[in-house]
């Protein structure tokens, strides 16, 4: 979800070194925490209470984080092999295999720098039952302190009143006081009101460059693009001034690249013309993220919405983190968060996204380590075409594992479906 | 004439297909696909050509008197002398590039025990040539790899022996060997062939034609001069990004299979294709057009290959193996279609006692369980449901799917075609004329 290249050179704009910087700054953070005295965090993306962790002062360690950048620099295979070597089992989720052959190898994060080990791991548990057991081993590992936020599954499609408060009562009585605890630091909820102004802002610049993809033709890539521009307010700089300053970037270049009537840019550059308008659900595949991405804008596939970008919040419904309500905020922030909603929220949802961005129809990117995404996913896929009248297609990778990355069966499926939407589309003008 | 091709580049064989400006179809060929997609395209139209000369021949001949009755025999025996001559034009090719390699210095010493053996090992290939061609002649394939291959190994083997030579030098000469020769398209005259085998046919058939013999050469004479012209062609299938042409002329395999089906039986709703590689379920409208498709994942199991693989764990031909399994008493579950797991499925159930051909029954019934998941993945089997593939000529397969069916579905229409094998082909080829009309 963040900057990452490998091979030739790739065309970067500001917002691009500017979320660079921000993730290199991390890492050295990380690195370095320990030696400068200052406790580490590690939480998951979906759910998590970045503004809250930064009260008291803790350094964010993503493990999904490591995981994918890991899979970017095609890092990832080795480390899933060193797991499975361990005894993990080729089905486990390959993140976690990753992220413990990571550990097993040294626990040399992406960009080469040392990762700490953590003093506190915090799960706020949103709908991914994996990430509890992920956790468990590596407090085995660390023997280090776990706190848990139960976030009840949104069975309902709703957030009643006692879900939240349930929540928030388990921040309050629970979560703080165990921060305060490992952290030493006293909670202030005025900080917490600042962060979460930032949070805001951040928020309503990230909502007005994904809904940029409403326009004809769209200037972003809503998915390859997309989970670049996600990066920062998913993970650990949402809240923070420099977050603020990147969406604010990132908007103007959009801006600019909307007015110009121009498309998205790829790592190959300026996409040609825009052919087929895509929603995608499900999350990308990182170890052959360009190759894959290349077999859409080649063929002027553009993905106008995507699912994967809002795992770690759900914000074009009008959600916003809100300074006024800090802690209940917090609570429906991670109630919302895509994870943790039900099938048929989630059919709703991507039915709108079709309309919404006038799409030519739904691509579900099947991970095949990934059971709490793929789950359902079919009759989703077949929902959301009955719904809609538009056709629906399918395909299978995974998020870290090379092995599961067919190139050729791949793009033999998006061909045929591409292919399928020009027949579908030339009938109708006939 | 104008004619609109379709090629289907398929992970073992590569299928051409010409059609004419109505639709109709000209002419097919086939050939394996090597591992050169360019050779294999530039041969599978090459047959499809030739293959459209003889049905012209047999338009033009039906004027013919003297061949009342025995037109059918006469163009039989002008394919099988058809075929020799390309057999013939092949071997030589293969001699000179063996003789080309005995000279490698690594025989030095026994060079010229090298020479003669081959020589005496292709002069008795070439003899027996027209034996294999024969009326009534079994080839296990018309594949030059796999006639001459089986042929030059027999017979060396006993030359070698008698000879003193190891048989060792003589496989790692063919090994060389045969793959520059099926990588070299070799010379494309289809007229002189023709005319070879006309030859060959006067003089082995003694068959009374007498005066009507020069009638008939004028018929072929003319027939071969009606110009085929290469008017648009379309390709499809794994290796279709190797073809030399543009993207416009690129199809997918699934559109391509899904009008296929469509052409060869226009009620088709629901199409299963199996296979070398991949297994393709396609749901097509009134139209042919497809809404909606699943295909295998990034395993083979289920596929074509993976009876290729049993077939080689029992050391029988593929092609054996519907056979052996429809004489099945009773089916024996088999779990895995784990194309790994099967060898070894397949020898604990040998160990268990049951019968080779329950056994197979079992397996074949495995397969086609994988393609209903497939199925039902995109949308269930719809009335009419065509079968397609490589997979479709295996009786026992039919047979699991026609009973899978209807436990799941109901009565519905099955269709298989005996030219299925040429479905990909078929649907590209009236892409190929769709885009040459527009």
């Amino acid at each position: 979800m963040n900057t990452a290249t490998t091979g030739e050179a790739v065309q970067k704009e500001d917002s691009m070194w500017k979320q660079k910087e921000l993730i290199n700054g991390n890492y050295a953070r990380l690195a370095r925490a320990h030696e400068e005295g200052r406790k580490v965090a590690s939480t998951f993306v979906p759910g998590n209470l970045n503004e809250l962790l930064m009260c008291f002062d803790f350094v964010r360690n993503l493990p999904e984080i490591n995981a994918l950048q890991n899979g970017l620099r095609k890092k990832s295979g080795a480390m899933v092999r060193e797991a499975e070597k361990a005894g993990h089992s080729e089905d486990v989720c390959a993140y976690v295999k990753a992220d413990l052959g990571m550990m097993m190898q040294g626990n040399i994060g992406p960009m080469g720098e040392p990762l700490p080990k953590p003093d506190i791991l915090v799960l706020s548990y949103t709908g991914c039952f994996t990430f509890m057991k992920w956790f468990e081993l590596v407090r085995e590992q660390y023997q280090c302190e776990t706190a848990m936020l139960h976030v009840p599954y949104q069975g309902d499609g709703t957030i009643t009143p006692n879900m939240r408060d349930y929540v928030v009562k388990q921040i309050k009585e629970d979560l703080i006081p165990t921060l305060e605890r490992v952290s030493g630091v006293k909670f202030d909820i005025d900080r917490l009101r600042e962060y979460l102004v930032e949070s805001a802002k951040a928020e309503d610049d990230l909502v007005w460059v994904l809904q940029s993809a409403k326009n004809k033709p769209s200037p972003i890539d809503a998915y390859f693009g997309g989970v670049y521009y996600i990066g920062p307010a998913f993970t650990a700089f949402r809240g923070t001034p420099e977050a603020t300053d990147y969406y604010a970037t990132l908007r103007r270049e959009v801006a600019e690249r909307l007015a110009a009537g121009k498309g998205p840019i790829t790592p190959d550059g300026e996409m040609g013309e825009e052919r087929y308008r895509l929603v995608v659900e499900g999350p990308p595949n990182w170890t052959h993220f360009r190759e894959f991405w290349k077999m859409f804008h080649e063929e002027g596939a553009v993905v106008v919405a995507s699912t994967y970008t809002k795992v770690g919040g759900v914000f074009d419904f009008g959600f916003r983190h809100d300074p006024t309500n800090p802690l209940e905020s917090l609570a429906e922030y991670c109630l919302g968060c895509y994870t943790n909603l039900n099938l048929p929220t989630r059919a709703d949802m991507l039915t709108q996204y079709v309309e919404d961005y006038q799409a030519d129809g739904l691509l579900i990117n099947s991970i095949k380590s990934c059971n709490s995404f793929s789950a359902g996913q079919l009759l989703l896929l077949r929902e959301v075409e009955d719904r809609t009248g538009k056709p629906g297609a399918f395909v299978e990778t995974d998020l870290v594992d090379p092995r599961y990355f067919s190139a050729a069966n791949v793009k033999t499926r998006l061909e045929s479906y591409f292919q399928m939407i020009s027949q579908k589309r030339e009938r109708h003008a006939a | 004439m104008k004619c609109f091709i379709g090629i289907d580049l398929g992970s073992t064989t590569t299928k051409a297909l010409l059609m004419d400006a109505d639709s109709k179809v000209l002419g097919r060929g086939i050939t394996n696909s090597r591992s050169n997609y360019d050779i294999a395209t530039t041969v599978a139209k090459r047959e499809a050509f030739a293959d459209a000369r003889f049905n012209l021949f047999r338009a033009s001949l039906s004027s013919v008197e003297a061949l009342d009755g025995r037109l059918d025999e006469f163009l039989a025996s002008l394919e099988r002398n058809f075929r020799l001559e390309q057999y013939l034009e092949q071997l030589a090719d293969l001699e000179a590039t063996c003789k080309n390699h005995a000279a490698d210095p690594r025989f030095s010493g026994q060079t010229q025990l090298v020479g003669e053996v081959l020589d005496q090992l292709f002069d008795q290939l070439h003899a027996e040539a027209p034996e294999y061609f024969a009326p009534g002649a079994k080839r296990k394939s018309d594949f030059f790899r796999d006639v001459a291959g089986s042929r030059y190994l027999a017979v060396g083997e006993a030359v070698a022996k008698e000879e003193g030579l190891a048989f060792d030098v003589l496989l790692n000469i063919y090994d060389r060997s045969i793959i520059e020769v099926e990588n070299r398209t070799g010379d494309s005259d289809t007229s002189g062939k023709v005319l070879g085998a006309l030859d060959r046919t006067f003089e082995s058939a003694g068959n009374g034609l007498g005066a009507a013999a020069a009638e008939v050469r004028g018929h072929i004479g003319e027939a071969l001069q009606i110009e085929l012209e290469e008017t648009y062609v379309v390709g499809t299938g794994y290796g279709r990004a190797r073809l030399p042409f543009s993207k416009e002329h690129i199809r997918s395999e699934i559109l391509c299979h899904g009008l296929g089906a469509h052409v060869m039986y226009d009620g088709t709703r629901t199409v299963l294709d199996i296979g070398g590689q991949d297994t393709k379920a396609i749901q097509i409208d009134a139209d042919g057009i497809v809404e909606n498709f699943q295909m295998n994942d990034r395993c083979a199991a289920g596929c074509g290959r993976y009876l290729g693989y049993i077939a080689d764990e029992m050391n029988v031909g593929v092609h054996e193996l519907g056979p052996i399994a429809s004489k099945a008493t009773r089916t024996v579950r088999i779990n895995s279609t784990c194309t790994v797991f099967a060898g070894a499925e397949l020898r604990d159930r040998l160990s268990l006692g049951e019968k080779r051909e329950d056994i197979l029954a079992g397996l074949h019934r495995a397969i086609i369980l994988r393609a209903l998941s497939l199925l039902s993945r995109s949308g269930g089997v719809r009335d009419q449901f065509t079968f397609t593939g490589g997979v479709a000529n295996n009786e026992a397969a039919v047979r699991a799917l026609e009973t899978l069916v209807r436990e799941n579905y109901g009565d519905v229409a099955i269709n298989i075609d005996p030219e299925s094998i040429y479905t990909g082909a078929l649907g590209a080829a009236t892409f190929a004329l769709r885009a040459g009309e527009a």
